[in-house]
């Protein structure tokens, strides 16, 4: 019996050394939520092609990503918001030259319940909403009731993105609700008649294509000028519609071998197909040259 | 010993027989088990150092006085960082204390049911049914509450929307509920029979025998089962994140959204710069969660033993 238990206890010993232990690593991808699923099909489709590479890819938001490659433990970080400065620090005091690609471009749409006789508001407008200072929807020709807004949370490049552009590097208001992604701010709009929210364009849209049920996507102005609908391509490209955003992926240094195969991939002609596929826009004119600059 | 009529054995058979190998292994095991039976002091002595000397620094740069008293939390403020944990104090308190307000009358009549007024089949059937309860990932409970309780939550209270500190209470009753049901009955039928036979013999019908003899009788055993539910209700992250809403403000009452001190460390960890004030002060709530939860435990103690007392 004695025996019994104490060879039990060292096969469990075992196990939890070995467990320590790991394997060659695949690419490692991690980062944005908004990146995640676009890169996750240019992941897939990209092994079809070269089946010896593998590469994992993983959300946990923007500012997860970078850390991630800032302590080296993946080769490649998606984010949807520019490095900060503290973070080319603490690059720099690794001794690490980031080399940061734009992939797409992203807008975001801001949406609100289906019945909402709202149709289009202003950035300004949105900023006042978000910061609290405006909270009911009779002050913008909405219904009597008050306005509840959902965003996402600060570890999230879209909430960043967010507060940089439309609140004007504001504070939130404490009342905002937080939301773990942006399907689940989509659920809570779908549900909240008093509902404001904002996604990733990609996120509107069912798999046909045709906007989703349940929320109505608002079309943004500029102060009084004419309001512009994210749905619309050709307004997001040329950037009249105003809240779009590049995507980002950083490298750990000078990219080489399989990681630097797959950014190839992704910039390229297929893969940029995927990324309209998917609900974003291809880069164009000035992204183009930054990434040549970068080496590709 | 026997040394001379186990001569045709091996050598090392021999001194595996041996006294003095008896001796030294006998001591070699019993520093292994004593290794073993406190391992968990030494794993909770070194949660509890990581904590203090990781959280510690944030007082450098944070007035306690701010820390502790404000409620405020906006560590990544593009105008001003704050740090108050007061909100999130509440509100962790808030959603435990509404699931031990669920979950205990719940689990308590369920275990006394089951110990005391079930048939052998209808046991046979909801005992593993409580276990399976138990066994359920607490994401998915997240999303039953998003998706099922806030809804229904809403159309309930006329509200524009359920993610409330109800909402988490009510999940994190159900998820409660198994550990307060199984430990209750397990207490509830280590109650003598002798106990009850008296009851019943003194005129007592069954309800009263119940009421007045088996559950004072199983206090101590209860009153911990829900000690234990309260633990894991305080603790438990990923439900709580899903479906309270996490809005930072103040919570009023149990129809406001919360964001609870775990669901704060869960969401800001991942993104947060290795030594800056907001990742120690993010230890700091994890130390103050673990005084909490050292404290339930030691008053659970101090309440049993004083009810052992007065029970001899």
């Amino acid at each position: 019996m004695k025996w019994k238990i104490v060879f039990i206890s060292l096969i469990f010993a075992g196990f939890a050394v070995m467990t320590c232990t790991k394997g060659s690593p695949p690419v490692q991808v991690k980062g944005s939520d908004t990146l995640v699923n676009l890169v996750q099909v240019l992941a897939e489709q990209y092994m079809d092609k070269n089946p010896g590479t593998a590469i994992a890819v993983t959300g946990g938001g923007s500012g997860v990503g970078i850390a991630a490659i800032i302590n080296g433990t993946v080769d490649i970080a998606n984010h949807s918001r520019p490095l900060k400065d503290k973070e080319f620090k603490e690059f720099e005091e690794k001794g690490i030259i980031p080399t940061t690609l734009v992939i797409g471009i992203d807008g975001l749409s801001v949406i609100v319940n289906e019945n909402n006789p709202v149709d289009s508001l202003s950035m300004e407008d949105i900023g006042k909403i978000y910061r609290g200072e405006l909270d009911t929807w009779n002050q913008i020709g909405g219904s009597d009731e008050d306005i509840s807004t959902y965003g996402r949370q600060p570890n999230s490049g879209t909430y960043v993105f967010f507060q940089d552009l439309v609140l004007g590097k504001k504070d939130y208001s404490p009342k905002m609700k937080q939301m773990n992604g942006n399907a689940q701010i989509m659920d809570a709009v779908k549900t909240d008649a008093n509902s404001i929210g904002y996604v990733g364009v990609g996120y509107v849209y069912d798999e046909r294509d045709n906007v989703q049920k349940g929320i109505k996507v608002l079309k943004v102005s500029l102060s009084d000028g004419p309001a512009y609908a994210p749905t619309n391509v050709d307004d997001v490209k040329s950037g009249r519609y105003p809240i779009a955003r590049p995507l980002f992926q950083t490298i750990n240094g000078k990219p080489k071998g399989a990681v630097k195969d797959f950014v190839a991939f992704e910039l390229g002609p297929e893969g940029q197909k995927i990324v309209e596929e998917q609900g974003f826009f291809p880069i164009g004119g000035e992204y183009i040259e930054a990434n040549k600059k970068a080496g590709f | 010993m026997g040394k001379e009529s186990e001569q045709h054995l091996p050598v090392w058979r021999i001194f595996l027989r041996s006294y003095r190998f008896q001796k030294i292994w006998e001591k070699v095991l019993v520093i292994f088990f004593f290794f073993n039976g406190f391992f968990a002091v030494f794993v909770l002595l070194g949660i509890f150092s990581l904590l203090f000397f990781e959280g510690t620094p944030a007082f450098k740069t944070i007035s306690p006085k701010e820390f502790f008293f404000s409620s405020v939390w906006n560590p990544t403020s593009p105008i001003q960082e704050k740090y108050g944990i007061l909100s999130l104090v509440v509100s962790t308190m808030l959603t435990t204390l509404g699931a031990l307000v669920i979950a205990t009358p719940l689990g308590v009549a369920c275990a006394a049911y089951l110990s005391d007024v079930a048939s052998h089949r209808v046991r046979e059937i909801v005992k593993p049914a409580v276990e399976i309860l138990a066994g359920i990932p607490s994401v998915v409970v997240g999303f039953l509450g998003l998706v099922v309780v806030a809804p229904l939550l809403a159309k309930l209270f006329n509200l524009p929307n359920g993610l409330n500190a109800l909402n988490g209470s009510i999940l994190l009753a159900v998820m409660s509920l198994p550990t307060i049901i199984s430990l209750s009955e397990d207490a509830l039928v280590a109650v003598p029979q002798e106990y009850k036979s008296a009851s019943l013999a003194l005129g007592a019908n069954r309800w009263q025998t119940l009421l007045r003899v088996t559950i004072p009788s199983a206090l101590s055993g209860i009153i911990a089962s829900i000690m234990l539910g309260m633990g894991r209700a305080i603790g438990e992250t990923m439900t709580v994140l899903m479906a309270c809403g996490n809005s930072q403000a103040m919570p009023h009452s149990f129809l406001d959204s919360v964001r609870t001190m775990t669901a704060t460390i869960a969401i800001e960890l991942g993104e947060t710069a290795y030594g800056s004030p907001h990742y120690h002060s993010l230890f700091i709530i994890g130390f103050v969660l673990f005084l909490m939860t050292f404290l339930v435990n030691l008053v659970s103690d101090l309440i049993l033993a004083k009810y052992q007392e007065v029970a001899r």
